[in-house]
């Protein structure tokens, strides 16, 4: 067990940590440093931009996608090198929470399973934040039972053409492709009839319509196709076998979103530190006190399995469903973070924004958590995984698992 | 950097948990649940012989000399065995306190006695309700003699020696304690069992009577030996609670497999499947705080304080909330004598409150996250 880096170790962070020194975006580090969860929010700059312009200086030094093989824009560095970057990237990574859906898992599924030559095109571009992607599975009948989407592909010729809708696409809005699971063969039970695309997102057909959030805020869309043509050689994995290859979309939609999650409790803990309340410093009082400790060990407690993962990998072990840990137990902790910093501020909690309190700091993460405990797969999801494929229990009992997809009733009352 | 036991660490913990499943099944843990011995005197004998007493202590001084991280790879394994022997008390604090504090020859005279198993120890710390605080000792100590009464006593009544914490001034300040080093099969020392919520680990109270004893550590310097004693203690207890919460978790899991209702495994109850992931997800962050604690420990590091802290409390949670759904899962069951249950449930609650109670751990680690912090 060694915590320390070893001096190979040491010498990369050394010069990540330059690089980083002479080449990150300063100007927005202090407002990065302030932002969090739901509150990332540059006042004089377009962050999308920032972020792109930030993505494209490390791909140009080789700093991009730092576990992706080199010749698809990634660094081929270890896990752990991964690490040390993210501890030295500091604020400045909030950035690339932009391209975490691509580089997550549409990049990952790609290089599992899409043909060398599109691997070589589109990888290099999505590594470098040139070309955003975004992820098409979420439908309204389909959210965590997403073998359930009616989103239909035909084939005709050598093109398949997509008619339906998707929802709750993150990105949508700026991204450049996308990847898309579709039924098609609606005759068979619902996991057999699923096929696996990618598409531009700028085709014929491909209408997007932001959603405004329960936030406020507008990062996911519903997403229109009207007869939108994808070119067969654009599939991803056979025809049918779509479930699998989303699985591992999944697989690393966990680890990508397990890994990267917030908790707030570094927000808190500096808020208690500085907070005067009626009797006294925060930080001195008693239910404070054991508050903040509770949350901290939950918050060291995911930091240090992380750590374990990482070890495990670079051991060559696979990663595990023991990631799904991390969204579960931050996902609820940020929620009740924020919670009770509003409560710490009694009355004036109530005002959020820019008039709030920390301009609004703790108001915009609680408006934003619910969200996480939804998004790639909801707390009960996480749960039934942990116990069925960690603690080996039975699977749920599924009525619908052997019937025909189009003979399964689609709604619950009436 | 990397986040694990070794493969010879790994090794020893497979041959740990293979010794103890054959000489400490619950049965034999039974024994000392129902009162028919005060510890497993065979269990104990047999861990010294395997060299698991003294596996940190120094070769000189009769032990293995491995170190800190096979001492926690083998708490894990007692506390997953429930052990009915006063580990913790002899290895985790009056050996580390003579290992922190101990002269050449209190070294010499106690470590290799502990290492072959011929001698318990402990530590005589709390009088009465309370956390550690300099101001809850009023056991005086005076001209070579100690005055006062000590209770609760982890393993007192079996204990040969202990490391007690004594009053040597009158400034209201952490230097008015010392330690001082009993033995407590002479003079002046009168030993009572007591009853407590987890009868395989007893508990004394102990009565001092112009009882002879001898400074361990300088003068006004206990309290701070002390809180090293009470942080490395932390650690080890932390894997003897992860060991235990796995095993909790492991009971109820294969409860649920077995366990038909309603024509189903109740493990197919999405109300049980989600109890015991949740189960999982506290015994996993307990055993990563470990192991941080562990890698602080071993190295003497400065987050050791903040470590140990932080896997006390998380540990201390997961091993009282695995053992506590342990027995929901198993119904009716879960809450009859004869199922091993409940013998997890005790050791869990007593654990929480051996080294000073939760909400004391939870106060330590705020303090030194701030102290680190301001620094
Ligand atoms: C912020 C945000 C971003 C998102 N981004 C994307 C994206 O980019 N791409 C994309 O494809 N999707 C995205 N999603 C969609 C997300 O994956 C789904 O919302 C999620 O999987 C839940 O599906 P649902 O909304 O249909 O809820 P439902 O599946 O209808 O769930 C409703 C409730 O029923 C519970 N439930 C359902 N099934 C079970 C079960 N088997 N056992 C126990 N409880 C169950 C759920 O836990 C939940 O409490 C996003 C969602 C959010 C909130």
């Amino acid at each position: 067990m060694n915590f320390d880096d070893t001096p190979q170790e040491a010498e990369f962070r050394a010069t990540a940590r330059a690089w980083i020194g002479a080449n990150a975006p300063k100007q927005y580090e202090e407002e990065l440093r302030k932002s969090s969860l739901g509150r990332t929010v540059l006042k004089n700059a377009n962050i999308l931009e920032v972020a792109k312009a930030w993505q494209k200086k490390k791909a140009d030094a080789g700093w991009a996608c730092l576990h992706w093989p080199k010749e698809y824009g990634g660094r081929g560095s270890s896990p752990i090198e991964r690490v040390i970057w993210s501890q030295e990237e500091g604020p400045f990574g909030q950035l690339s929470r932009m391209f975490i859906i691509g580089h997550g898992m549409c990049g990952p599924t790609m290089m599992a399973f899409a043909r060398e030559e599109h691997k070589r095109t589109y990888l290099p571009p999505l590594a470098s934040g040139e070309k955003v992607w975004c992820q098409l599975f979420s439908e309204p009948a389909g959210g965590s039972d997403v073998a359930g989407l009616r989103t239909r592909a035909e084939k005709d010729g050598n093109d398949w053409v997509i008619n339906g809708q998707k929802i709750w696409t993150s990105g949508a809005h700026y991204s450049d492709y996308g990847i898309l699971l579709t039924r098609t063969d609606p005759t068979v039970p619902k996991h057999k009839g699923l096929t696996m695309f990618f598409l531009d997102m700028k085709s014929p057909g491909v209408e997007v319509r932001p959603i405004k959030q329960a936030s406020g805020a507008s990062d996911f869309n519903e997403v229109y196709f009207t007869n939108v043509r994808i070119p067969d050689h654009q599939r991803l994995g056979e025809v049918g076998d779509g479930w699998n290859v989303s699985l591992t979309t999944l697989m690393n939609e966990r680890s990508a979103i397990g890994a990267a999650v917030s908790t707030g409790f570094p927000e808190l803990f500096e808020y208690c530190s500085s907070l005067m309340l009626d009797d006294g410093p925060a930080i001195e009082d008693r239910a404070v006190r054991s508050k903040l400790a509770n949350w901290a060990v939950k918050a060291s407690g995911l930091k240090y399995t992380s750590m374990r993962a990482i070890s495990a990998l670079s051991k060559g072990e696979r990663p595990g469903p023991e990631n799904s840990i991390g969204k579960l137990v931050a996902g609820s902790m940020i929620q009740d973070v924020a919670t009770y910093a509003l409560d710490l501020q009694g009355a004036g909690g109530v005002v959020s924004g820019e008039d709030g309190e920390l301009a609004g700091r703790f108001q915009a993460m609680l408006l934003r958590a619910p969200g996480t405990r939804v998004e790639g797969g909801t707390d009960e999801i996480m749960r039934n995984i942990i116990a069925e494929r960690v603690l080996g229990l039975p699977g749920d009992i599924r009525v619908d698992k052997d019937v025909p997809f189009n003979k399964i009733p689609t709604k619950g009352r009436g | 950097m990397n986040f694990d036991f070794s493969d010879d660490q790994k090794q020893l913990r497979d041959q740990a948990r293979k010794f103890l499943a054959e000489k400490c099944p619950p049965k034999a843990v039974r024994v000392v649940l129902d009162g028919k011995a005060p510890y497993d005197k065979e269990l104990w004998k047999g861990l010294a012989e395997m060299g698991f007493l003294g596996v940190a202590i120094p070769e000189e001084f009769g032990g293995a000399g491995a170190g800190h991280l096979e001492l926690c790879v083998i708490a894990e394994e007692m506390g997953r065995a429930n052990a009915p022997v006063p580990f913790s008390s002899t290895v985790y604090l009056a050996a580390e306190a003579l290992l922190i504090a101990g002269s050449d020859a209190q070294k010499k005279k106690w470590l290799p006695a502990i290492a072959s198993g011929e001698a318990i120890g402990t530590l005589a710390l709390f009088e009465g309700k309370g956390n550690p605080s300099p101001r809850n000792v009023k056991l005086t100590a005076a001209n070579g003699v100690l005055n006062g009464v000590k209770k609760p006593v982890a393993d007192g009544a079996i204990a040969d020696f202990a490391v007690v914490a004594a009053r040597t001034g009158s400034s209201g300040r952490d230097n008015d304690i010392s330690l001082f080093l009993v033995d407590l099969k002479a003079g002046g020392v009168e030993v009572k069992s007591l009853t407590n919520l987890d009868p395989t680990r007893g508990q004394a109270e102990i009565t001092f009577r112009d009882a002879k004893a001898e400074p361990l550590g300088a003068a006004g310097e206990g309290w701070g030996i002390l809180t090293q004693v009470l942080d490395r203690a932390a650690v080890l207890c932390a894997f003897e609670q992860v060991g235990g919460s796995d095993r909790a978790l492991e009971m109820g899991r294969d409860y649920a497999l077995d366990r038909i209702a309603f024509g189903r495994q109740i493990g197919s109850f999405q109300a049980v499947k989600h109890m015991l992931a949740d189960m999982y997800v506290s015994a996993t962050l307990a055993r990563s705080n470990s192991y941080y604690g562990a890698w602080a420990l071993s190295t003497n590091a400065a987050e050791l304080p903040e470590a140990a802290a932080a896997a006390r409390i998380s540990a201390t949670q997961a091993f009282q909330h695995c053992a506590k759904n342990n027995i929901q899962v198993h119904g009716g069951m879960g809450f009859t004598w004869e199922f091993d249950c409940h013998m997890y449930y005790r050791r869990a609650n007593a654990m929480a409150l051996g080294l000073g109670s939760l909400s004391y751990w939870e106060d330590q680690l705020i303090d030194r996250m701030r102290k680190k912090n301001a620094a």
